[in-house]
């Protein structure tokens, strides 16, 4: 009776052995990455418009305040979307003719809203309020990043649950100047844990409580 | 006190009935296989079901997109709520409310603290009032015949109709209404009468058999007897009546000043379960009793020093009758009571209904208009309204929905709700709100207002200008503007209160002679006329006492149950005079022997797909001579069974003082004494743990069990602000309904007798959870200032949690609830309150201490950069309670008023020897018995 | 090694080839009979029946079963419980007795530990259909997420997740480590070439030399030695998920033995609710012995009585805490609503196995069987007990209720004896149900002179 497998059957077994299991392993981490990666959270992903609005050209080419159209950044959980009416404020001067703001135009003109992508998009479950984190001297650049050199908006955190814990763990670290939260291109200074902790005094940052789960889940 | 409780009426013979009672199961889920769609579409749902389980993981989270107006309006900020006041009618009297709104939905209904009727609080159905708003059966189109039509051809039909009653005075034009208190409308219909002089208006309110009761200052009475009048029930002055009754029960605060109540009634009732004394008599009973009292007859044993109690307090005490008493015992209560009467509701203006039908046989009526109201359905039986109605020949109806009535009528037009319109209304003391709309007419709909300026030949005209006509007209000072905007905002029109006590005009009588059974007709605690019977929150409230959902029962007393070999669940013929109702019995302990009680409202046909066959309509029984009940009837048992759903199967303690319950003089000698009773809670040293140091703010919850009248408020409310599923009848048959605060209800004593308690039970919030260890994702947790947290989005559902809450308090998910067929319709998103999560299936949910506005109030503090204030924070729960049982707040803060509650000596923990420390204590209910009656 | 006058583990007149045959046989000569085939298409259907009802509870939600507030567990768990149970049989006869030396294990060991794998392969279904939410069933296990959490490791039900899981992998390897010799020799015995292919992969170039040996003794052994911790830690573990909840009729302390004892009684149970059968339709009674079953019958009789004695201090304590709610409890099992489970699993556990104190009936195949059979009831019902009489009425009167098992359940339920049986009959088919090695071995034992 002929042998049933050659010499090099062994190798193959093991192979196999081995190979299945840095297969499954693989797989696992090919898993892990993935859900990890910006292509899922689409960070640094500039979503169409039906407008190409561009913050660099209006924050740092005309410097327009934030609150200037995201007027409820201080009194209410939504930062505000600006109405068509704030677009053409200035528009019904400037570019009064230019193609790319027609919609802006029908907006106003047939009462129909613009209808803007969503770039920061938290789950439903997760209730951010806006004001209190600019009220405590949070900026807009920690999560919004350098908005101002944005010619289209993307994300510039993965927005994690863990990224959020990192900060209200120790929110002295992220902590600015009341007069700084609206300035995109504050740096922290080196001394940042030390200034942050004078900063939690005048600012009046409660620790106690920012972990827990009804900060944000309800 | 004794406790000598007996399990629930069967299992306290243990009745075979009761075994397959266990042991039935409901056809399991046979709703799949009968519903056609479900079988169909099985395989596709399973793909799909298969997708969501294995990929819901494993996809990226679609755009959204983010619509800003177009102009904004001045005082929006967007997601922030807004309050507007305005008032709400039960049998036309207002109760004033506050309607919170988000970016123009608007989401929950609270009391007006400004206004008489409400005093902040509020009833279960203004709570439900928010959901009758968006209810997608509502009546959406004008209708003629069977072809859709439009207002302008209806406009064009009063055209040609103004002419003939012109040129015949209106002969032959009819009006038929419910109550109306509203100034506006009245004037509108003087004006139209003024016009037509032939033209008639006639008034029928199902309920309102009477001219109504004077209301009566309750806080200023030592003592009362209330015979067949559940003065702390559902009605105009509930809310009233039930803050001061609790503010003569406070033990916790000041010097004791308890009022007595005794209470003598055919079938349980909240005011029953607040009595010292109560006493189940049938009909024929109380009107004895009644006529004993107003001709000084002899009395039964007891009366005679309960009437001693009466008259040595006279001018401070009260005899409120019900209106099934006849004139005499009325005309004498009413004289008994004048010194503490404060206001007389105004009786309706307008013809009654015979006289409408009279008319309508007799051919004289060409044209009907109906505003409202439901008379096809509620009206007395001898009337044969339905028959009548048919004979006139042509019939209008301005109403909600396409009910009953609207199914007999050519023109129907669809009727905008309260929250919808501009009008007015007075309270039961003739205080007067200008109501203003929250939104646009969901279904095109038009208000009373509207049509009425139609008929008087005024076209179209936008009820916003009617109603500021009317005030304008009637403004005597200068700036009307100014004036208009304050009445507007304060919902109370100055000055326009304190309604003058009339003189008091009876007219009608009650039956109450005859022999052997007796029926008692009482409107339904949570759907009351049948009026809200296609609302889901009511249809699923649990009723007091016999915790039946979905369904009205014949109760009768357990002895009766006895004689007539009667079981829960049984169905029976009612056989009276002449006319046939089948109806399921239920045996209801406090009950009145050899009276059967039945609630109205049920068994409506066109209510809509909520509020269709559901119970049975017990209207087919009631005349108009006997319209609260009568002797005569018969039952005859069908051995059928109907299975009712009840949240509660077991009323009796067992022994484990959950509801502990005093004397006034047991208390007064032994302060501790009432509230210690059952085992004491280990002391908080008594852990091999440290304990935990809450050094912020610990928010915590007492319940004054001396102060709840058992409304079921609460649950309404709780449920309307959290965004509560209802799950139908046959989940709670399965022991799944979901409310988060629940109103349990004990029975105490002797079953012929026995007394009726009421424990409100929501999350006790224990600081020693026993949920929060077992949970293997940490989804249940503790927070920094003592909330035990439950997270939905980390639930994974494995319901340890609710096996490990001695209390149950804890909700789970079983079925998609939030797509099912009360929650489905897409008109009800806009409902949902934004500031929470609409849960999914397969989590697990309960009492948060409504934690959103906790949040609300510490993140505006924060801003300002002061601390939160004492009362600042009130659950939904709190806040809708009429009678100041729930006070919430921080227990860290000794001056705070909960920190005051729960220094009352009467004050313990729920099975606090479980050493779970709940947040939530309870103050034990004290009762103040006459000594002498107790002799007696 | 026979005491005189004992049944042998052997019936004599067998050498190795003969051994070897006779069990090789039963795969590789026998024709695909019309039992086999009825039997399994019938366990087969059961299975289909189950996936059945699982698409429609992932469809639809853990509603469709009858669980409901205060039950929210229900036949998932029971099952789970009984499940698992029943797995500790195989590994305590490989492991254990391997370890004690008792050469009677040889001829079944291979049996239950096949019987061992499927149960529990049947146990790990339950926990993960049970979730409210089945798709996050991962956030059980402890890996680094996004969400910066971790399990909550004071719940039982995330040791569950080590325990189960470690029984499962460690008696797979225990099992297969034990098959290789066999499927070598099923590889050279077996005739088509595909099937020596086959047979030879999964024998993994077995080729019996001394150093095969040895390394093959070590292995076997300390696999052994590693299952036994887990045969009483499972159980315990599992027994923890009521002992550490503070419902009356969980929280005792006496769980962790009890479960145990418990277990191996409902283990030997199944194996001879299954053995009895096979032995007769393959005709191995030669190989497995009336010796076989008595002994089975034996410990079955002892940790009955463990069991027994654990339902008593059960009682005992309830009286002797003097707590109101426990007393409660116990009295509501004996007399309550569902006093007919309570009575029933006092039949079957404590009663029926008294019978065993007779050698005839340890003798009597049949009676064993039906015997066997009542304990796999009792033993159901037994968790169904535990279950559902403590959560239906706990602490608050008002809240208390009642549960039924809806049709959903029973076929999730009577689905999985059809996986359990698939899985054993393809077994039966394809592979030695009895170690060929050590009969052997033990052949060669009892020829060679004491």
């Amino acid at each position: 009776m002929p042998q049933l497998f050659k010499r090099r059957a062994n190798a193959i077994a093991n192979a196999t052995i081995m190979g299945g299991g840095l297969i499954f392993l693989g797989a696992c981490g090919v898993v892990f990455a993935l859900g990890r990666s910006d292509y899922w959270t689409r960070k640094e992903e500039a979503p169409a418009q039906p407008v190409p609005f561009s913050h660099e050209h209006h924050v740092a080419g005309l410097g327009i305040d934030c609150r200037y159209c995201h007027t409820s950044v201080e009194k209410s959980s939504f930062a505000g979307m600006p109405p068509t009416e704030t677009c053409m404020t200035c528009h019904s001067q400037v570019w009064k003719g230019a193609p790319v703001l027609q919609p802006v135009r029908d907006s106003l003109q047939y009462g129909r809203p613009l209808r803007w992508t969503r770039v920061y998009d938290l789950p439903d479950y997760v209730y951010f309020d806006h004001s209190i984190h600019v009220d405590k001297g949070i900026g807009c650049a920690s999560c919004h990043g350098r908005v101002d050199q944005m010619p289209m908006t993307w994300e510039t955190q993965p927005l994690y649950m863990r990224w959020c814990l990192d900060c209200h763990r120790q929110p002295e670290m992220h902590l600015r100047p009341l007069d700084e939260v609206f300035n995109l291109a504050y740096a922290s200074p080196q001394n940042q844990f030390l200034v942050g902790r004078t900063l939690e005094e005048q600012n009046h940052v409660h620790h106690e409580g920012l972990t827990d789960c009804y900060t944000c889940h309800r | 006190m004794n406790m000598n409780t007996w399990r629930s009426m069967d299992e306290l013979e243990d009745k075979p009935a009761y075994r397959d009672w266990l042991q039935r199961e409901f056809p399991p889920l046979a709703s799949e296989w009968t519903n056609e769609a479900s079988r169909r579409s099985f395989l596709k749902i399973m793909g799909a079901s298969f997708a969501l389980a294995g990929l819901s993981a494993c996809t990226r989270q679609p755009l959204e997109k983010i619509v800003p107006y177009v102009r904004q309006p001045e005082e929006l900020v967007p997601g922030q709520a807004l309050y507007f006041a305005t008032a709400l009618n039960l049998e036309g009297y207002a109760r004033g409310i506050l309607v919170e709104s988000h970016e123009g939905r608007p989401t929950k209904i609270e009391g007006n603290p400004e206004h008489p009727a409400s005093l902040g609080a509020s009833d279960v159905f203004m709570q439900a009032e928010i959901l009758a708003l968006y209810d997608p059966d509502r009546s959406k189109s004008v209708t003629n015949g069977l072809e859709i039509s439009t207002w302008d051809e209806f406009l064009a039909l009063v055209v040609r109709e103004r002419e003939k009653w012109k040129s015949n005075g209106g002969a032959g034009l009819r009006l038929l209404t419910g109550y109306i208190t509203s100034p506006t409308l009245l004037s509108q219909i003087e004006a139209l009468l003024k016009e037509f002089p032939n033209a008639k208006w006639h008034v029928h309110e199902p309920l309102a058999t009477k001219t109504p009761q004077p209301i009566f200052d309750v806080a200023k009475a030592e003592v009362i007897l209330a015979v067949e009048n559940d003065f702390l029930g559902p009605g105009p002055a509930q809310l009233k009546y039930a803050r001061d009754f609790a503010s003569r029960r406070r033990a916790n605060s000041g010097a004791l000043s308890f009022n007595r109540l005794y209470v003598a009634e055919s079938t349980p009732s909240m005011t029953g379960a607040r009595a010292d004394h109560r006493y189940a008599l049938g009909p024929r009973a109380l009107q004895e009793l009644g006529m004993a009292l107003a001709t000084g007859a002899s009395l039964p044993s007891w009366g005679d020093p309960m009437l001693a109690d009466l008259t040595r307090n006279k001018g401070r005490s009260l005899l409120l009758v019900g209106d099934s008493l006849s004139e005499e015992v009325r005309q004498f209560a009413l004289n008994w009571n004048r010194p503490l009467q404060i206001a007389q509701p105004l009786p309706s203006r307008g013809d009654s209904l015979p006289e409408l039908l009279r008319d309508v046989a007799a051919g004289k009526i060409e044209t009907l208009v109906i505003l409202g109201g439901n008379p096809a359905y509620d009206a007395p039986v001898d009337f044969k309204f339905a028959e009548k109605l048919a004979l006139v020949p042509l019939r209008i109806r301005l109403g909600l929905y396409e009910d009953e009535t609207s199914a007999l009528c050519q023109w129907r037009l669809p009727e905008a709700h309260s929250l919808e319109t501009w009008s007015d209304a007075r309270a039961f003391d003739g205080t007067a709100t200008i109501t203003q709309p929250l939104i646009e007419p969901l279904y095109g709909g038009k208000s009373a207002h509207e049509l009425m300026a139609a008929l008087t030949g005024n076209g179209m005209v936008g009820g916003y200008d009617i109603v500021r006509q009317y005030w304008h007209a009637q403004h005597t000072g200068d700036d009307f503007e100014k004036y208009w905007r304050k009445s507007l905002h304060d919902g109370v029109v100055e000055g326009t209160g304190g309604g003058k006590p009339s003189e008091f005009a009876p007219h009608g009588r009650a039956e109450t002679s005859g022999s052997g059974l007796e029926l008692v007709f009482r409107p339904s605690p949570s759907i009351r006329d049948g009026r809200f019977a296609n609302n889901a929150w009511l249809q699923e409230l649990p009723q007091p006492f016999t915790k039946i959902t979905w369904d009205n029962a014949a109760m009768i007393s357990p002895a009766t149950a006895k004689r007539l070999e009667l079981s829960n669940e049984d169905v029976v013929d009612l056989k009276y005079r002449g006319r046939l109702v089948r109806a399921p019995i239920w045996i209801l302990p406090g009950q009145a022997d050899d009276c059967v009680t039945v609630h109205l409202g049920y068994g409506r046909t066109h209510a809509g797909h909520v509020g269709n066959d559901v119970g049975f309509d017990a209207y087919a029984l009631r005349t108009s001579d006997a319209p609260w009940g009568g002797s005569g009837l018969a039952i005859v048992k069908t051995g059928l069974r109907h299975p009712f759903a009840t949240t509660q199967h077991h009323q009796s303690m067992e022994g484990r003082q959950q509801v502990r319950v005093g004397t006034l003089s047991e208390f007064q000698q032994h302060p501790a004494a009432v509230a210690q009773a059952g085992e004491p809670a280990p002391g908080r040293d008594e852990t091999l743990y440290t304990p935990v140091a809450y050094k912020g703010h610990a928010w915590g919850m007492a319940i004054d069990l001396g102060a709840c009248i058992g409304c079921n408020v609460c649950t309404i409310a709780c449920q309307a602000e959290n965004n509560i599923p209802v799950v139908g009848k046959e989940e709670v048959a399965r022991g799944r309904e979901m409310h988060w605060i629940r109103v349990d209800n004990y029975f105490e004593g002797a079953p012929e007798n026995p007394r009726l308690h009421f424990q409100p039970v929501p999350c006790m919030h224990c600081e020693n959870a026993p949920c929060e260890l077992v949970c293997p994702v940490g989804a249940t947790a503790h927070s920094s200032e003592g909330l035990n947290q439950m997270v939905y989005n980390r639930c994974v559902g494995t319901r340890y949690c609710s096996n490990n809450c001695p209390y149950k308090v804890r909700r789970f998910n079983f079925l998609e609830y939030d797509r099912n067929r009360f929650e489905s319709a897409p008109v009800l998103k806009l409902l949902r309150n934004p500031d929470v999560t609409v849960r999914t299936r397969g989590v697990m949910e309960k009492c948060t201490y409504c934690v959103q506005r906790i949040n609300r109030v510490r993140l505006d503090a924060e801003k300002q950069n002061r601390p939160i204030r004492d009362g600042e924070i009130i659950p939904a729960c709190a806040q809708a309670c009429p009678a100041v049982a729930i006070v919430f707040g921080d227990i860290n803060d000794p001056q705070s008023n909960v920190s005051k509650f729960k220094a009352s000596p009467l004050n313990y923990g729920l099975l606090a020897e479980l050493n779970t420390r709940p947040r939530t204590t309870y103050l034990a209910k004290l009762l103040n018995p006459n000594p002498e009656v107790e002799k007696a | 090694m026979n005491a005189p006058g004992q049944t042998p583990v052997v019936a004599p007149g067998y050498d190795s080839g003969s051994v070897t045959r006779k069990i090789t046989d039963i795969v590789l000569a026998r024709p695909l009979g019309r039992g086999w085939l009825g039997g399994f298409a019938f366990a087969f259907a059961l299975l289909m029946m189950m996936n059945f009802a699982i698409g429609w509870l992932l469809m639809r939600g853990v509603g469709i079963w009858g669980i409901n507030i205060p039950v929210a567990w229900g036949f998932a768990i029971v099952n789970f419980v009984w499940w698992i149970g029943i797995g500790h049989a195989g590994t305590f006869i490989s492991a254990i007795l391997l370890l004690l030396h008792q050469d009677w294990r040889t001829s079944i060991n291979r049996f239950a530990e096949a019987m061992t794998l499927f149960a529990v392969a049947c146990a790990g279904l339950f926990p993960l259909l049970h979730l409210g939410r089945p798709w996050v069933f991962y956030w059980l296990l402890p890996y680094p997420d996004t969400m910066g959490l971790w399990p909550q490791w004071r719940s039982p039900l995330v040791w569950d997740v080590f325990a189960v899981s470690t029984y499962g992998v460690v008696s797979l390897m225990f099992w297969y480590v034990g098959l290789i010799p066999d499927l070598a020799t099923m590889r050279d015995r077996s005739a088509p070439r595909p099937l020596q292919f086959i047979y030879g992969v999964m024998a993994l170039g077995w080729r019996g030399s001394a150093r095969h040996w040895k390394r093959f003794k070590m292995a076997y052994l300390l696999l052994a030695g590693l299952a036994t911790p887990l045969v009483l830690s499972v159980h315990s573990v599992v027994s923890l998920d009521f002992a550490v909840g503070i419902v009356p009729g969980w929280h005792s302390t006496i769980f962790p033995p009890y479960f145990v004892a418990g277990a191996i009684f409902s283990g030997f149970a199944m194996v001879l609710t299954l053995l009895i059968p096979v032995r007769k339709a393959y005709g191995l009674q030669d190989f497995i012995t009336i010796r076989h079953l008595e002994n089975c019958a034996k410990i079955m009789l002892a940790t009955g009585l463990m069991v027994a004695h654990g339902y008593i201090t059960e009682l005992f304590m309830s009286w002797y805490s003097d707590d109101k709610f426990d007393i409660y409890m116990t009295l509501n099992r004996m007399f309550g609503s569902y006093a007919p489970a309570w009575w029933l699993l006092m039949f079957c556990n404590v009663l029926t196995p008294q019978a065993l104190w007779f050698k005839k009936i340890r003798t009597a195949p049949v009676i064993l069987f039906f015997i066997a059979l009542l304990v796999n009831v009792g033993m159901w019902t037994e968790r169904y007990v535990i279950v559902v009489t403590s959560l239906h009425r706990d602490f608050m009167p008002s809240a208390w209720g009642s549960y039924h098992g809806t049709r959903w359940d029973w076929m999730t339920l009577i689905g999985s004896f059809g996986l359990f049986l698939s899985l054993l009959f393809l077994f039966l088919r394809l592979l030695p149900a009895i170690s060929i090695t050590e009969m052997r071995q033990l052949v060669r034992e009892k020829k060679e002179p004491q």
